[in-house]
């Protein structure tokens, strides 16, 4: 399974000419993903306190780091399901979090420029949050369908392929409940890339699962990783995952990057102290 | 007390009462979907981003919902005075009931989990879509039960309308009562088919209620 070619990149292209009319800059002169001192607040609580970092585009990039840190905050702010309380997020040149006006200066962005911006990211949550009212393959094709304008019958086509891909063809029909968190989980990975994202999110997605489901979910991502050039950012507990899927990690203290490197760097000699502790109760 | 019970006169009121009560049904029927669909849009009106749209909308349900009922028809009916008796009756009974109906709808979009509105936000999912596919199928599912309840309970208020001349079945009651004089028969027989008509209702929103898992 895992040395088999993923459909998906090689339906990437052509659905993206058929389907986004918007084309997708390649601009490499940009990191994909660039935090400029984004902070975020609840209140008098500073979570994210002017955060910078960059992503480049085809990364997998792994965060870790303590409980509250922050990660899950990083993650939904790219989601677009929090706003930036300062700072801007900009992806692939292009400021998320904000519009550019006229005079070239940025202005918070309308929930409309938000929906089109966060087309290009995917996001696999913890809960899997499977729409319970539709059967597997219309979770999958419901936003093809209905966000990019793809043909029902192109969309299932696509859905039962990426249903195969996650090791579910036989669940086209099944509802979330009847599924294990292990099937719910993969429906969910397939859902999101079946909107074919640049991005896509992983925030703790083998939290949940029972500890036999968590291997195959795992192998299904490092799959994805290996196979296609969606860059992936992945709040994991999962250290292992992470020497195996990401070329980065990125350790988070207090809404702050304490260090970066690759995992071996990262796991076996890191440089700061606090990830030396964090590793230690981790691990 | 066999002996003063007029057993012709209800035979004899009989048909004018089943006749009051298709007037009863069809108000209940139609203030129910009014009730109903009037419920849902306050409900999500009552979510909008802009207070614009929600105060308004709150300050409204409460004058309904702190006015009697009767107040409300006979207002209605005086003040609209070349629209049928009953239709002003449907509706008056549809929006007091709306107020009630909207608080079980939110309850209902309140109890969809918030993973569910973060799912449609991550796959971009249209406002209307997101209501449309995901948060109102689901939040429907929980209302159901409750608006039955509501309905039964419409139905019993029906009697109201009489104030505003409409020919349901406890003014046929009365009518028939005040030419016969024979009240408690009349009466006697519209309680019986009341609760002949409401009964099985009852048992069968409770089937219902069972059948969605509540
Ligand atoms: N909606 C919210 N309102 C108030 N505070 C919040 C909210 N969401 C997160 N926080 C706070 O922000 C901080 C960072 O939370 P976040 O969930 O990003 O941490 P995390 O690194 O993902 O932690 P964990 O490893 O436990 O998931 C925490 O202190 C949390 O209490
Ligand atoms: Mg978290």
């Amino acid at each position: 399974m895992a040395t088999e070619p993923l459909p998906l990149q090689k339906n990437a292209a052509t659905a993206a000419e058929d389907v986004v009319p918007v084309a997708v800059s390649k601009d490499e002169g940009h990191p994909l993903v660039r935090f400029d001192k984004v902070v975020k607040r609840y209140g008098d609580h500073t979570v994210l306190d002017e955060l910078d970092f960059t992503v480049e585009r085809g990364e997998h990039v792994t965060l870790i780091g303590p409980s509250g840190s922050g990660k899950t905050t990083i993650l939904r702010l790219l989601m677009t399901l929090e706003r930036v309380s300062d700072g801007v997020i900009w992806i692939n040149g292009e400021p998320l979090t904000h519009i550019r006006g006229q005079d070239g200066s940025l202005k918070p962005a309308s929930e409309k420029h938000l929906r089109a911006a966060r087309r290009k990211i995917g996001m696999v949550f913890q809960q899997f949050n499977l729409f319970p009212n539709m059967k597997v393959l219309q979770n999958i094709t419901e936003a093809p369908v209905n966000v990019l304008g793809m043909d029902r019958d192109k969309a299932e086509a696509r859905a039962r392929e990426l249903l195969e891909l996650v090791g579910l063809s036989g669940k086209v029909d099944a509802h979330p409940s009847q599924l294990s968190g292990g099937q719910q989980q993969r429906v969910a990975i397939a859902r999101a890339l079946a909107m074919e994202p640049e991005i896509l999110l992983l925030d703790e997605v083998t939290s949940a699962l029972d500890p036999e489901l968590v291997a195959g979910v795992l192998e299904l991502l490092s799959d994805i990783a290996r196979n296609t050039d969606i860059t992936m950012l992945c709040v994991t507990h999962e250290m292992n995952f992470a020497r195996d899927v990401s070329e980065k990690v990125l350790m988070f203290d207090a809404g702050r990057v304490v260090e970066s490197g690759s995992p071996e760097k990262i796991f076996t000699d890191p440089s700061h102290e606090r990830t030396r502790e964090f590793l230690n109760a981790v691990l | 007390m066999t002996k003063d019970f007029d057993w012709g006169a209800v035979g004899d009121a009989f048909p004018l009462l089943l006749d009051g009560f298709w007037t009863t049904l069809l108000a209940t029927v139609f203030g129910t979907l009014v009730a109903a669909v009037l419920g849902l849009a306050i409900a999500v009106a009552g979510r909008a981003p802009s207070r614009l749209v929600t105060v308004p909308v709150k300050a409204v349900m409460e004058f309904i919902r702190s006015t009697p009922l009767i107040v409300q028809l006979v207002g209605a009916a005086a003040l609209f005075t070349s629209v049928e008796p009953l239709t002003v009756g449907i509706v008056v009974l549809g929006v007091h009931y709306a107020t009630y109906t909207s608080e079980v709808y939110r309850a209902g979009i309140d109890a969809v989990p918030k993973g569910q509105w973060e799912a449609c936000r991550a796959l971009s999912l249209t406002p209307r879509r997101t209501w449309q596919a995901v948060i109102l199928p689901q939040a429907v599912r929980n209302v159901v039960p409750a608006l039955g309840n509501y309905a039964i309970s419409m139905f019993k208020e029906t009697p109201f309308l009489a104030v505003i001349t409409v020919h349901e079945m406890v003014f046929q009651a009365r009518d028939y009562g005040t030419k016969h004089f024979v009240y408690t028969e009349v009466f006697t027989l519209a309680g019986l088919i009341f609760l002949v008509a409401s009964y099985p209702t009852s048992l069968l929103m409770r089937k219902l209620e069972k059948r969605l898992g509540h």
